[in-house]
């Protein structure tokens, strides 16, 4: 089985789907023995999650609005 | 059926081909707008009028019309960091050998901050408001947040991120995963001087 070490260092890029499948695997296995690693994999999911919950794609309505005129000046000059 | 000439369909695919941008940068605004504040702050508008102007002025070049978001935030990543340069500030020094060690979960874990919480972790990320996010975030440097940023919170694929910054797939990665390590080591010394470590629900 991997180490404790291995398993942490590649939580996140195995959360992003970004490792193989072998080392996938292999971290699953980790996880569904160590405990500890549990809490590891459970907090980089909360905190890719808290990330994403301060994405925040509003845009204050007057800078949105001098956006849109400029958007509309660029395309309509004569 | 008259014929039309040449300068009049010319005209007319140019007033198209103007419809279809006006299109795609208005549907894009706020997340650009969003995604602007994460990379140059205060200049966040400045920096979406600059890639709106680059972006009109290129967009006969955009071939399919499917990847014009990407497109669009290429251009605007680069807009944000011609403008952190001119702003020439020194980030600060990072430890990347104390880096690796650092994690998050077992920081809180052994300082436990909330003695009394069933939800420790959680606890120590719902103290965090909007604004001290985007302080974290900011404090981090460029080359560590423009990759966080785009893949977690605008949600790009990592091979489209290695695409927009112009780096190989590897580079990309190892950025993302120290700034992820940097950006919890700094969410820890950030609850530290801002008093964030105080118990959620009073005694």
């Amino acid at each position: 089985m991997i180490s404790c070490a291995e398993a942490v260092r590649q939580l996140w890029e195995y959360l992003d789907g970004t490792v193989g499948q072998a080392q996938s695997a292999a971290i699953e296995e980790h996880l569904s023995l160590c405990r500890r690693c549990c809490g590891e994999a459970e907090f980089a999911a909360e905190l890719r999650a808290f990330l994403v919950a301060h994405a925040d794609h509003d845009i204050p309505p007057q800078a949105h609005a001098r956006l849109l005129a400029a958007l509309t000046e660029l395309i309509d000059q004569p | 059926m008259g014929t039309r000439s040449a300068r009049e369909v010319a005209t007319q695919a140019s007033a198209e081909q103007n419809e279809r941008f006006r299109a795609l940068a208005a549907a894009q605004l706020p997340r650009l707008y969003g995604l602007a504040r994460r990379l140059a702050g205060d200049d966040a508008e400045d920096a979406v009028q600059e890639c709106l102007l680059k972006a009109y002025r290129g967009y006969g070049r955009l071939g399919d019309e499917m990847a014009g978001p990407a497109w669009l935030t290429s251009i605007l990543v680069n807009c944000c960091r011609d403008r952190g340069r001119a702003r020439a500030r020194h980030p600060a020094e990072v430890d990347l050998d104390s880096l690796d060690e650092f994690s998050l979960y077992r920081k809180i874990a052994d300082e436990d901050p909330f003695p009394y919480s069933d939800s420790l972790h959680l606890d120590f990320l719902h103290q965090f408001g909007a604004d001290d996010v985007r302080a974290v975030l900011a404090s981090l440097p460029e080359r560590y947040r423009i990759p966080l940023v785009l893949t977690y919170m605008d949600g790009w694929a990592t091979k489209e991120v290695a695409r927009m910054l112009d780096l190989p797939l590897g580079t990309v990665l190892a950025q993302l995963h120290r700034g992820r390590k940097l950006f919890e080591k700094r969410l820890w010394e950030y609850a530290e001087t801002h008093g964030l470590l105080k118990e959620p629900i009073g005694d």
